[in-house]
């Protein structure tokens, strides 16, 4: 803020193109935001906790606002709403989970323009769409003025608010991989009410079975237990060989309750949080058990 | 409070066949509500008009050092500036004394601070420039030097010894001797019946518990919003949605140190209240602003604002005991209660102590408020304030006595519920109540015979408000085609303007559409109490079927002379003069007189001033099923029944709605709804995200059942009905949940983090 | 400090405004084009009251930047009656009193008229979820929900 003179000015921009987008954020003459739905920096706007010298709506580029099949899996847009990829019959089918935990993003006004991309970059560790993408084992593409990369959905945060993304880089799309035939995932969060709430804890599972039924992969992931959101791979491990019974559940939800790491803040407590995070885990592997069988 | 003793009599309508009062019409106001065109307080605009933006303090407690507002001026777009040295110093015991004391001193105080902050969110500076992010970006460069103060965040905290003391200047009222020093406890109330140790010391058995609830918020979705303009020659005009357009005159006047002749009102639509625009906010520093810049000023509260800074309602604790015989007779009630009145004195407390036994015909009765100021935002009033705390205690302490005795919690209620003649804590004798026919309709109700499942509990619970009736004005102008208008000056917060063309319509025989209801300014009416207390509909109600039946008296005499006969020869009858002796006049319509108005003596109107006594106090009863899951405590409200006794519905949907919407405030304030302060005293939820109202999955439908027993103070036998609505839920849910869990839930908010501690018996 | 330049669609009409970067759509509706049935109860949409429909979504219009808009559909309160003809929800929130202070209640409308288009036979608790988003502290939902159930009846000509 300059006084004696005028407001500071916010630039925007609406790059057409990935390397647009990236030369615009390079050339910010000051901080530089990436504004896909909005849903969370017009807020942080509003209250001032923000004021970038420039604002790059990256809605324009295709390669952000579009879904598609790739390699027997999905490559979806980071920009993508929640509605538009909720109308995906065949995502929907693959990947009840991951849509689940987008959808659980606000109310219907919200769906309207919350993206996966965007609901990851805001860095919160409670996060709906998160834990799903990480059960999934889902990667993101990474453009920056270096190029392109890939990463691991959980590598990409690193704490409250705070991303591994280098200067000028942003999320260009998720690719989620085929299923195989026995395969279910389910994500489940814990809120005070019913509807707009943030999570005070989340779970999501991600299953595959043999033809026998026993489980030959699992991936858990909790939101909200965490800096970040977390992958559990001792509770994966616990299902992994049985067919999701009383005791392998159980197992499950010990490793899940030992791998949180709480704290306790308006919307919870670290005990509330440790033991509802082993609860929804074992009724989302439920759920992705039957989903897997369906 | 409603004075059951001195029931004023209008016109005698018992036994009266009601033509149009009952009838579910369509709001005057609603086609403009429904189709975004009326206009509420932050939709106004005045030509030249600038935006102003608050700078709030982020301490709760601190000295103001210095403020520097140079790089705010410098910044171009900015008008002006103001502090708080910009207004009048007010004297300390200025305060005017009514239905609730006010202190000018403690509201100038708590419009923009002097010396001293109380609370984080409290004003310290306003700026007005020519756009809304200037004045923000300028809120911004205005620097404030403070001195931090330990802040003291509960009643607790406050009453303990060497607590940080906020005002010097206060002094427990209410207690013997007289303080020698200042303290944080404001005051101490007592009401009593009987002896109460005589009392327990018939009872075979007793209960007794400490409850506590939090600070909740109205949680009106329209934030505060104000334009003011002042002229060259020191005319100001406000324009604003509040609870009353006298009220904001009133208080505009006081704080800014001007007659009351040169403030004009003009009421906006007014986006919900609930007893939290009882008070001004923003409206003095929009005209110290406006008046510094020489233009208008607008000034819109973001909800941050919102809940930092306006409203809430005490947090409070109550210990009650209860003493009954063994056949279920309640003989002794003792009840404790403390209340956060904020950052200055005036919680509801002693209505609490009012209210919360008023249910029951118990003959021994202690109660005892104490007022306690802390680092918190002022408490305004909230429908019923003060009353669900304490009904929120004793509900759940006759639950469970019922449990103890082996009764149901229904019977126990009609074994003790107070009838006509009955005592109430607060010295008067009931007129014809109700109470006990809500009981009867929860019996018979659909969700009292319903089964339950597993995790699954029902909970009951009654409610008492007093309302109130006060100073109402009316006006029936009778236009030259016959049609009406009528002119009050209260704000229809949700529905009154149908209440008031029904009312009127019905005393003058036309249709409701031939009557035009008007919220008028300060300048066009007389002046009226503000819109609260529940005492629209019956106390300006009262005035617009008096003022109706002026202008009937103004239309018969015109008729009189039309036919050159006697007045009492014309008589009124569904909507026209009928000459009773004499067949050879024709009826003469409300519009054939008016066509004749200039001939008969000029324009034709009715008019009312009234100080409207005989308000008939309300009971009801709440029904709520719920279901808890174990694992999470989670809690779904599975039914819910409301039942009151509303004297007589004038419109019933909005009645219904009233009972709908009161039973749902309590069910968050009883779930999820709660203020969480850092311990620094920072409030942590300063949006909807987290400060949790019920949303419309949270909820099922909510049956509701009017009881009409007509309170014999209004001449159609009405009722407040808007506040006690809010009184039984707190204890219907937590009952529910009590059973459901099969432990006593004595603390609110039971979100699923309080519960699933009860539950795991940590 | 130059300002966008905006040409939008708005309730089929062509409108355009003139707006700086961080202003919202819904401050451009009320502010610059005078529009203000669209409200503001939260600026983070968190209640619903600034619902709009935006290329056929709805979106609370609070997050959204005005300058976003360029070359947008943009569908409002002020254009769901047709003159003076009422639209079945705008008659229904009448007849079954389903406001009482009436701020949220075009909020309501908009995103209702949204489920509609998109449902014409939502079961009761489909309606409580599509509206969870829009905020009433008035009427407890009831005769809101009351309201859209028996619009979507009459518009399905049950």
């Amino acid at each position: 803020m300059s006084f004696g003179g005028n407001v500071s000015e916010i630039q925007f921009a609406t790059p057409q193109t990935v390397k647009e987008a990236v030369k615009c954020l390079a050339g910010a003459k000051g901080r530089a935001k990436v504004l896909a739905g909005g849903t969370d920096l017009l807020v942080q706007l509003r209250a001032g906790m923000v004021r970038p010298a420039l604002i790059v709506d990256i809605k324009h580029i295709p390669e952000l606002s579009a879904v598609k099949r790739e390699d027997g899996g999905f490559r979806v847009g980071a920009a993508v709403s929640g509605a538009e990829l909720g109308a995906n019959k065949a995502f929907r089918k693959a990947w009840p989970g991951v849509l689940e935990g987008l959808e659980l993003i606000g109310s219907t006004q919200i769906q309207g323009r919350a993206s996966l991309g965007g609901n990851l970059c805001n860095g919160s560790p409670a996060a709906d769409s998160v834990p799903g993408l990480i059960a999934a084992g889902a990667t993101c593409k990474i453009a920056g003025p270096k190029g392109t990369r890939e990463a691991k959905v959980e590598d990409v945060v690193a704490g409250p608010g705070k991303t591994t993304l280098k200067p000028g880089e942003f999320v260009v799309s998720f690719f989620l991989p085929k299923r195989p035939k026995h395969a279910g995932d389910a994500y489940l969060r814990m809120i005070p009410r019913t509807e707009m709430d943030i999570a005070v804890v989340g779970a999501a599972v991600s299953l595959e079975f043999d033809a026998k039924g026993v489980c030959t992969d699992a991936r858990v992931s909790l939101g909200a237990v965490a800096p970040k959101a977390l992958l559990v791979k001792a509770a994966g491990k616990a299902l992994v060989g049985s067919k999701l019974d009383d005791d392998a559940l159980e197992a499950m939800a010990a490793a899940c309750r030992a791998a949180c790491n709480p704290i306790d803040d308006k919307r919870g407590t670290i005990e509330y949080r440790t033991k509802v995070a082993g609860v929804l885990a074992k009724r989302a592997a439920r759920i992705a058990l039957e989903r897997a069988q369906a | 409070m409603g004075n059951e003793e001195n029931v004023g009599k209008i016109i005698d309508y018992s036994g009266r066949q009601f033509k149009q009062i009952g009838t579910r019409v369509v709001r005057p106001d609603g086609v403009e509500k429904v189709t975004g065109k009326a206009n509420f307080g932050a939709d106004f605009k005045a030509n030249g008009m600038i935006y102003a933006r608050t700078v709030r303090s982020p301490h709760a407690h601190a000295k103001i050092k210095k403020i520097n507002v140079d790089k705010a001026l410098k910044l171009k777009g900015v008008k002006a500036v103001v502090t708080g040295a910009d207004f009048p110093e007010i004297d300390v015991n200025d305060k005017a004394v009514g239905e609730v004391v006010v202190s000018y001193y403690d509201m100038a105080h708590n419009t923009i601070a002097r010396d001293k902050v109380y609370y984080d969110g409290h004003v310290v500076a306003a700026v007005a420039a020519t756009s809304a992010d200037i004045a923000e970006q300028a809120a911004r460069l205005i620097e404030v030097e403070y001195e931090v103060l330990k802040p003291v965040m509960t009643a607790e905290a406050a009453l303990k010894k060497n607590a940080p003391v906020l005002h010097k200047h206060l002094f427990t009222q209410g207690v013997e001797p007289k303080p020698d020093k200042p303290s944080n406890l404001a005051a101490r109330s007592q009401f009593k019946l009987g002896d109460i140790e005589a009392g327990f010391g018939q009872a075979d058995v007793v209960v007794e518990r400490t409850y506590t609830t939090q600070t909740v918020h109205q949680g009106y979705i329209e934030p505060h919003a104000c334009v003011a303009s002042i002229t060259a020659d020191g005319m100001v005009n406000v324009w604003c949605s509040s609870q009353g357009q006298f009220m904001v005159r009133a208080y505009v006047a006081k704080i800014c140190g001007i007659e009351i002749s040169k403030v004009k009102v003009t009421p906006a639509e007014i986006g919900g209240g609930f007893g939290g625009k009882t008070v001004i906010y923003l409206e003095p520093l929009a005209v110290a602003l406006a008046k510094k810049a020489g233009r208008p000023v607008k000034m819109v509260m973001t909800r941050d604002e919102v809940l930092r800074a306006t409203g809430p309602t005490s947090g409070g604790s109550a210990r009650v005991k209860l003493g009954a015989k063994r056949d279920g007779t309640i003989v002794a009630g003792d009840m404790e209660l403390t209340y956060e009145a904020g950052a200055y004195p005036g919680s509801p407390v002693m209505l609490g102590c009012m209210t919360g036994f008023a249910p029951y015909d118990i003959k021994n009765i202690n109660a005892v408020g104490w007022d306690v100021v802390v680092n918190r935002p002022k408490a305004a009033a909230y429908r019923a304030p003060g009353a669900p705390v304490a009904a929120f205690a004793v509900e759940s302490a006759v639950d469970e006595l019922a449990e103890q005795l082996g009764m149901d919690p229904l019977e126990l209620r009609l074994k003790n519920a107070a009838v006509e003649g009955t005592q109430a804590p607060y010295g008067v004798k009931f007129g014809p109540i109700g109470y006990k026919e809500t009981l009867e309709a929860a019996k018979n109700s659909p969700q009292w015979k319903a089964p339950l499942g597993p995790n699954q509990g029902r909970g009951i619970a009654s409610g008492f408000w007093f309302n109130i009736g006060g100073t109402s004005s009316a006006e029936v102008m009778v236009n030259e085609d016959g049609t009406v208008i009528v002119a009050t000056g209260n704000p229809d917060i949700g529905g009154s303007r149908a209440s008031m063309a029904l009312m009127a319509a019905e005393v003058l025989g036309i249709p409701y559409e031939r009557i035009k209801p008007l919220v008028a300014d300060t300048e066009s009416v007389p002046y009226s109490m503000l819109t609260g207390g529940s005492r629209v509909t019956f106390a300006t109600g009262k005035a617009v079927i008096e003022a109706a039946q002026d202008a009937v008296n103004d239309l018969r005499r015109r008729a009189a002379k039309i036919w050159d006969v006697d007045l009492e020869q014309v008589e009124w009858q569904d909507g026209q003069a009928v000459c009773i002796e004499s067949d050879k006049h024709k009826p003469l319509t409300i519009a054939n007189i008016a066509a004749k108005a200039d001939k008969t003596g000029g324009a034709i109107s009715g008019k009312a001033n009234i100080n409207a006594t005989g308000a008939g106090p309300g009971f009801g009863t709440h029904i709520c099923d719920v279901e808890v899951d174990p694992e999470t405590g989670h809690v779904t409200v599975l039914r819910y029944t409301a039942i009151q006794d509303v004297g007589k519905a004038i419109h019933p949907s909005y009645v219904e709605g009233q009972l709908q919407g009161g039973a749902v405030q309590g069910i968050g304030w009883a779930l999820n709804e709660e203020y969480v302060y850092s311990d620094d005293g920072r409030l942590l939820n300063t949006g909807f995200l987290d400060y949790r109202i019920p949303v419309a999955s949270d909820l099922p439908m909510i049956d509701t059942v009017l009881v009409e027993v007509p309170n014999p103070g209004h001449p159609f036998g009405v009722r407040g009905v808007g506040e006690t609505p809010i009184v039984p839920p707190l204890a219907a849910v937590a009952n529910a949940v009590s059973h459901a869990i099969g432990k006593r839930c004595a603390d609110l908010p039971l979100s699923p983090v309080r519960l699933l501690s009860i539950i795991d018996g940590k | 400090m130059a300002k966008h330049h905006v040409s939008t669609t708005i309730n089929g009409d062509p409108a355009e405004f003139l707006c700086d970067t961080q202003q919202t759509l819904l401050d451009c509706l009320r502010d610059e084009l005078q529009m203000t049935g669209s409200k503001e109860g939260c600026a983070s949409g968190d209640c619903g009251a600034c619902s709009v429909m935006l290329n056929g979504r709805l979106v609370c219009a609070c997050l959204v930047l005005g300058v976003e808009a360029d070359g947008a559909t943009i569908d409002t309160i002020e254009g769901v009656a047709q003159g003076d003809e009422l639209h079945p929800l705008q008659k229904h929130f009448l007849d079954e009193a389903a406001l009482q202070c009436g701020v949220c209640t075009p909020g309501f409308i908009v995103a209702a008229k949204a489920l509609l288009e998109e449902n014409p036979d939502p079961t009761e608790t489909e309606v409580r979820y599509w509206l969870a988003g829009n905020l009433c502290r008035c009427t407890g939902y009831d005769k809101i929900i009351r309201a859209v159930m028996n619009a979507a009846a009459e518009m399905r000509g049950a």
